[in-house]
């Protein structure tokens, strides 16, 4: 516990330092402690207001404002399916439907074990392909229900 | 100093003032809810909008924010204002059908019931602002912020927890204009309510009457703010000589 804390400290801390420890610069702040830790520990937000004198209110306003910050862990594999229209009519919403079943998580959710995070998207740019969905970077067109598993399993 | 008129007289005021303190001050009435003199005006609710001529343009502003210039005319009460006050208190009413203090108020714009459809989860919270406001400037421990974004907006403490630096000074529940905040003494413990937080402190018993008059807190925060002794809290205010 007190190592983390000490951790905490020291990488939360060497941000600050690159930002001149600028109360103006939260957004850009948390922002690079995500980048650190994939989410936003309570933790280092409660470092952020002591060190910085700035209200912990005002850091959990923002966190939870800005849609790019996460208060929670996200999984090692993330998951984005394309609910944009070209994709919706091609029967999207049953292929997220199908992974929220086979994961056991709702679309934003994370699997026990940091697994999986399940996120949607409104449209990729990849419509000829639809629909589409994003593990990782790569691109899985056409998907279909019955092929949702054999895509999970090839990174479980 | 600057000339305006306001629903045809003419005033004068500082420059740096807004619409609506010129008015008040002049015993012009506009309708508000989350204005307060105490606290920098914010803007929330829409009700305090009147109609500004400047330079020969017609507009529509919230004159708790609109500072005067020179040569500005204003309408409080026009067709316009009144319309687009009127769909305000709607919506307002529609999210918070409880609140009385809404209710009232669109009675004495005519408005009885919204057209809209009602708030499911029933609090009386307007979102705006004025609790998060007197904790920020008035009290000075910033322990409840508006959170979330969008439909989500919530008025509450950091994680929906407990928060370590409210007081339990129950500024917030006294200022807000829809009760939406409450708080009750019973017996040792202040139960602070809010629409999505509930926290509970500890009073403080006076050491004469045994009394429980204030939040430990409170006094401690006061006490180290004032530079006053915390032994003087011992005693409660009616014990004192």
């Amino acid at each position: 516990m007190h190592a983390e804390a000490g951790q905490i400290a020291k990488k939360v801390g060497a941000i600050l330092d690159k930002y001149q420890h600028d109360k103006g610069m939260l957004v850009s702040i948390l922002q690079d402690i995500q980048e650190e830790y994939n989410y936003l520990p309570r933790e280092s937000l409660e470092y952020v207001s002591k060190t910085l004198d700035v209200p912990f209110s005002q850091l959990y306003s923002i966190a939870t404002f800005f849609k790019a910050l996460r208060l929670t862990p996200r999984g090692r594999h993330l998951i984005n399916v394309c609910l944009g229209t070209a994709c919706h009519v091609r029967g999207a919403v049953k292929v997220l439907e199908t992974i929220e079943r086979e994961l056991g998580v709702k679309s934003g959710g994370t699997t026990d074990g940091l697994e999986f995070t399940l996120e949607t998207v409104n449209c990729v740019g990849a419509c000829a392909l639809g629909p589409v969905v994003i593990v990782d970077g790569d691109y899985h067109g056409q998907m279909k229900t019955e092929k949702v598993k054999d895509m999970i399993k090839q990174y479980s | 100093m600057v000339k305006l008129t306001i629903d045809g007289r003419e005033f004068q005021a500082e420059e740096e003032k807004t619409i609506l303190e010129v008015a008040s001050e002049n015993g012009i009435h506009i309708p508000t809810l989350c204005y307060h003199e105490e606290v920098s005006p914010y803007g929330a609710c829409r009700l305090c909008m009147v109609e500004v001529t400047r330079k020969g343009r017609k507009r529509l502003v919230a004159s708790c924010l609109y500072p005067v210039a020179e040569g500005l005319v204003v309408r409080t009460e026009t067709p316009e204002v009144n319309n687009i006050r009127r769909t305000v208190i709607e919506l307002l009413l529609a999210r918070c059908p409880d609140s009385e203090v809404v209710q009232e108020m669109a009675h004495d714009l005519g408005v009885d019931k919204p057209i809209f459809s009602l708030e499911e989860d029933n609090h009386k919270c307007i979102l705006c602002a004025l609790c998060t406001r007197v904790c920020q400037e008035v009290v000075g421990v910033s322990a409840i912020t508006l959170v979330n974004r969008g439909v989500d907006r919530q008025m509450a403490t950091p994680f929906y927890d407990f928060s370590e630096v409210c007081i339990g000074c129950g500024s917030c529940s006294f200022v807000c204009p829809t009760r939406a905040i409450s708080f009750e003494d019973v017996g040792d413990t202040r139960v602070l309510t809010m629409p999505h937080v509930t926290m509970e402190f500890k009073l403080k018993k006076c050491s004469k009457c045994g009394k429980y008059w204030a939040p430990e807190r409170q006094l401690e925060y006061i006490a180290k703010t004032a530079g006053i002794a915390p032994e003087a809290f011992d005693i409660c205010p009616d014990c004192r000589d």
